[in-house]
């Protein structure tokens, strides 16, 4: 083995000095030879002859010696290789035209596959990812799913739990109102976006700080010193790296506490990129639904186990709201941190998978269609190299290895286009979609990238190569000079791939062609609030302890209220607790007095807490009754406003709804003094919710935390924020801005998925649709360049250019609806993929199969009429003579 | 050349070629003389398949191979069996009687 394995080296690396033994050994052979003849008492010309003879050709002997060798087959396939290279060379447009091709369809699968990869299948960057859960709590009882927990199941589960290696509670803000807090005490005031944990989150997450120390259970007991944890990155703005950072003090929201850690560059909290300082929770009351947690599981065990642990501990918490808990039927929800984190996304991508899947196949056909011209125009060659020696299945391997090398170059290039396309891809990509920063193109996407490469290599090589080793037949010699008109038979191959290629494009664009209905449906939609983009919106946050003085607060909100009212251009403005749209208002239990049912939970309704104006500045409609007044907030008069659908639901008549009684507790009964339409908070593609309205001094929470809005024809601009700044600052030099954006940038955002799926398909359709025709044009311009004879001959019989015309076109459009028939019943199987993302449209919609079918049948058309219109234009002369 | 005789023997070369080199290191020429001598002139073995197998068993370890002057004064390169190639040949033999023995006795049987 070794010896044979040295004579590898040998013969591949000693090439030359190998050959010259071989051809002195056969010249001495021949020489002994002619001696021996010689010797038989031949003439030394008769005697070489006879030699000659015996030997028998000296080049099959080497061949013969040759292919014995070691190393032989990968001599051949560097011949090979070489071969093949120079025929791509010779042929410019059509390997510059393959390439492209390829190029399109493996950078475009790969672009997506990067995303899938990214979001769906890269572990999380934590050690031992899978045992990594997040808890919390479900509540099938009132309909809720994924609720937060409170303090008290964090207690039960950390102290009694046989499942969890440890447990974190972790407080990130509510939906689109993220925590946060005001830096002072060291350079500019900041406003930081932050995050709240308990000692064990870090250690649950295997992460050691790269300065200092992480939180320990002191940090989080309450009334222990303050103390913080700041990012690698907030580490470097504000400190600029310096590592006399540990230990300084800064105020946060006006308490002075001292940094403890720096944490990893690489560190990240799920998916928040810009987070600034982790501060110890302290929670104070095991009481509030606010939290979530995160916990490591034992080795070994699944989510399902702790799950059904969880279970066993509920129960168990010591003062738990046994009521509510029986009522809600209080679940624990132990899922995959994983899966928390990317929700349903995997839905889109997928699709988004199958779209870019179906454009790579067509890429193939083209390719393949290609091939096939090819090879026909080089029987000639191909018969040659047969006459010559080279075995059908080499030279049908040969073919083959040119398609690998296309398809290989194609691949290189297309690597290019990912890189590219995957930026404009994550740019255009909803902000909101999970994992976003896990996207890149890594070792197994470059693996992916090689696979689906040879591959489609191998997919479209196979036809040319096959079609030779069986079509194979003595015809290519005898062909070479001139062709016969071309047989049916001959186009079977191309005409099918024409087919195939019309179907899947027919498929995608169909596709693409739902998803702009869906859009279209949405936009069509009227989400409650009218002209969004006027609608400028921003949060403030006060100081948290001055949440104990609300009048003083109430009065502050107000102050500023009036200061942006008077800004010119601003034509009405409020503040509320929450932006409709932005993820941020709750779903509480109301209350319906005289429709109280005994031994049940009352549903829960989503619920805002406003300032006066604040439906005028919005421009959601007062139905009946009136707005709040400010009398109303500061004489705290039990009042709110419902929407026309909660109205309808108890009393029908939204006038009806007025002076009946509602509240969120037995306790607190308000009146309903007005009834205001519906607004679509969940998104536009979703129901909108019954809503409440309450005076935004009826809650704790959204004083000290306001989001301000004002109508202005200048929203959006930066000299209005200039002017909208002066007037905030004017009642508190110290208040930072936040979350500034105008309404329609949650109006749209609400539609994002939607969109990023439409535009995704849509550049699958419009490439699928360009490369499709770019097939049948081919085709047809082919077979035009194959038939000039024949249809010289049928003029010079006296044809009109219109039979001419017509027979081309007939030919292209047969294909052409063959290919949408299969499209169509293709799309009629596969598009039910589509029907959680489509929103007022059926994915069977007629609508959209006949207009598709239409502008396909009508592009078709033209990629038909051009060829033959050309072939009408032959001079029958010429066409006669031509070849 | 002997087409239908070679077929006859297919299989068979390796281990005549073997044979062939047993007594002393030939040329190419002088192995293909010295098989058509063995077998009697029943196997003339042409130079298309004697040259592969040769270079074939040379890599493989069972014959060495060096240039010197022949018997009329000509360079020619000869082979010499390696103590491998002499194992090798002791195997083929034996295996080559087993199937003599098995297929006489199955050529016998009614």
């Amino acid at each position: 083995m070794a010896k044979r394995i040295l004579s590898l080296f040998r013969n591949l690396f000693c090439k030359r000095d190998i050959e010259q033994a071989l051809d002195d050994e056969l010249r001495s052979t021949l020489e002994v030879l002619t001696q021996e003849k010689i010797e038989q008492g031949l003439s030394q010309a008769a005697a070489r002859r006879e030699a000659l003879i015996e030997i028998g050709g000296i080049e099959q002997v080497k061949e013969g010696v040759r292919a014995v060798r070691a190393g032989h087959f990968v001599e051949g396939l560097a011949r090979d290789i070489r071969y093949a290279l120079r025929q791509l060379r010779r042929n410019r447009s059509f390997t510059a035209v393959a390439v492209l091709t390829l190029a399109l369809g493996i950078g475009g699968t790969t672009a997506i596959f990067s995303v899938v990869n990214g979001i769906l299948i890269q572990p999380l960057p934590y050690s031992h990812p899978a045992r990594l859960v997040e808890v919390g709590l479900d509540l099938p009882g009132i309909n809720q799913f994924n609720w937060p927990l409170s303090p008290l199941e964090y207690v039960t589960f950390r102290e009694q739990s046989s499942t969890f290696e440890d447990i974190g509670l972790y407080y990130t803000g509510f939906g689109g109102n993220l925590y946060s807090a005001n830096v002072t005490g060291f350079g500019r005031p900041e406003h930081v976006p932050a995050l709240g944990v308990t000692d064990g989150v870090l250690s649950i997450l295997e992460v050691t700080p790269l300065l200092g120390r992480s939180f320990t259970r002191a940090d989080d007991e309450p009334g222990s010193p303050d103390t913080l944890m700041i990012t690698y990155g907030y580490w470097r703005t504000k400190f600029g790296g310096d590592h006399s950072a540990i230990g300084k003090t800064i105020d946060i929201d006006g308490k002075p506490s001292t940094i403890i850690g720096v944490l990893p560059q690489r560190f990240r909290f799920l998916d928040m990129t810009d987070l600034g300082i982790l501060l110890p929770l302290k929670t104070q009351s095991l009481r509030g639904y606010n939290y979530f947690a995160v916990a490591r599981l034992k080795t070994g065990l699944t989510p399902a186990e702790a799950n059904a642990d969880a279970a066993r501990m509920i129960p168990m918490e010591v003062d738990r709201p046994v009521e509510f808990f029986k009522e809600a039927r209080v679940t624990p929800n132990v899922q995959p941190l994983k899966q928390y984190l990317i929700g349903d996304i995997g839905k889109v991508l997928w699709v988004l998978t199958g779209g870019i899947g179906l454009v790579l196949l067509i890429a193939c056909a083209n390719v393949a269609s290609l091939l096939l011209v090819r090879v026909e125009g080089r029987q000639q060659e191909l018969a040659i190299r047969a006459a010559l020696g080279g075995s059908p299945g080499r030279i049908a391997g040969s073919l083959l290895l040119e398609s690998l090398l296309l398809a290989v170059i194609g691949g290189a290039l297309g690597l290019l286009f990912a890189y590219g396309g995957l930026r404009a891809l994550v740019a255009l990509a909803p902000s909101d979609l999970p994992r976003l920063n896990d996207i890149r193109i890594d070792g197994l996407v470059l693996l992916f990238t090689l696979s689906v490469t040879i591959v489609a290599g191998l997919l479209f090589g196979a036809m040319p190569a096959l079609r030779y080793a069986g079509g194979r037949s003595g015809t290519g010699l005898r062909e070479a000079g001139r062709s016969v008109s071309a047989s049916r038979k001959r186009h079977r191959a191309r005409n099918a791939l024409v087919v195939v290629q019309v179907g899947l494009a027919l498929v995608l664009l169909v596709s693409s062609g739902l998803m702009i209905r869906t859009f279209q449906a949405l936009t069509h939609v009227q989400p409650g609030f009218t002209a969004p983009a006027q609608v400028e919106t921003f949060h403030v946050h006060f100081p948290p302890e001055m949440i104990k003085a609300p009048e003083r607060l109430l009065r502050m909100d107000h102050a500023i209220l009036d200061n942006i009212a008077a800004i010119p251009d601003v034509s009405s403005a409020g503040f509320s607790g929450a932006v409709p749209m932005d993820a941020g208002a709750e779903s509480d239990p109301v209350l319906v007095k005289d429709h109280v049912l005994q031994g049940q939970l009352p549903p829960a309704r989503r619920s805002f807490w406003v300032s006066p104006s604040f439906f005028k500045t919005m421009g959601i409609p007062l139905l009946a009754g009136r707005d709040l007044a400010w009398d109303d907030l500061v004489n705290k008069r039990p009042v709110a406003l419902v929407s026309e659908n909660l109205a309808r639901e108890y009393w029908q008549n939204p006038s009806d709804a007025l002076g009946k009684q509602i509240g969120g507790s037995p306790k607190a009964w308000r009146q309903i003094v007005g009834v205001v339409g519906n607004v679509h908070d969940d998104g536009t593609s979703q129901e909108a919710p019954a809503t409440v309205y309450w005076p935004i001094t009826d809650s704790d929470d959204f004083l000290d935390t306001p989001a301000f809005a004002l109508r202005s024809t200048r929203a959006g601009t930066e000299s209005l924020m200039n002017e909208v700044r002066q007037a905030v600052s004017s009642v508190d030099s110290d208040l930072p801005l936040y979350q500034v954006h105008t309404l329609d940038y949650y109006y749209t955002k609400s539609m994002a998925l939607t969109s990023f799926t439409l535009v995704m398909l849509a550049l699958a359709g419009g490439m699928a649709l360009i490369l499709g025709i770019v097939g049948l044009y081919g085709v047809i311009a082919h077979s035009v360049s194959q038939r000039t004879h024949e249809i010289g001959v049928r003029m010079a019989l006296g044809a009109q250019k219109n039979d001419v015309l017509k027979l081309v076109v007939n030919g292209g459009m047969y294909l052409t609806l063959i290919g949408v028939g299969v499209g169509v019943a293709g799309a009629l199987g596969l598009t039910r993929f589509l029907s959680s993302l489509l929103y007022g449209v059926k994915p069977t919609d007629p609508l959209t199969f006949v207009v598709v079918s239409s502008i396909l049948t009508g592009v078709a058309l033209l990629a038909c009429y051009i060829p033959a219109r050309r072939a009408t234009k032959a001079d029958p002369i010429v066409a006669l003579r031509y070849e | 050349m002997g087409q239908k005789r070679t077929d006859l023997l297919r299989g068979t070369l390796d281990l005549l070629v073997l044979k062939a080199l047993s007594l002393e290191p030939l040329h190419g020429v002088g192995i293909s003389r010295r098989i058509t001598q063995i077998t009697k002139g029943a196997y003339e073995v042409s130079f298309g398949s004697l040259f592969p197998v040769l270079h074939r068993m040379e890599e493989s370890g069972w014959v060495e191979a060096e240039w010197r002057s022949s018997d009329n004064n000509r360079r020619a390169k000869y082979y010499r069996l390696t103590p491998s190639g002499r194992a090798q040949l002791k195997d083929e033999e034996r295996q080559w009687n087993q199937v003599v023995k098995i297929m006489a006795s199955a050529v016998q049987s009614t």
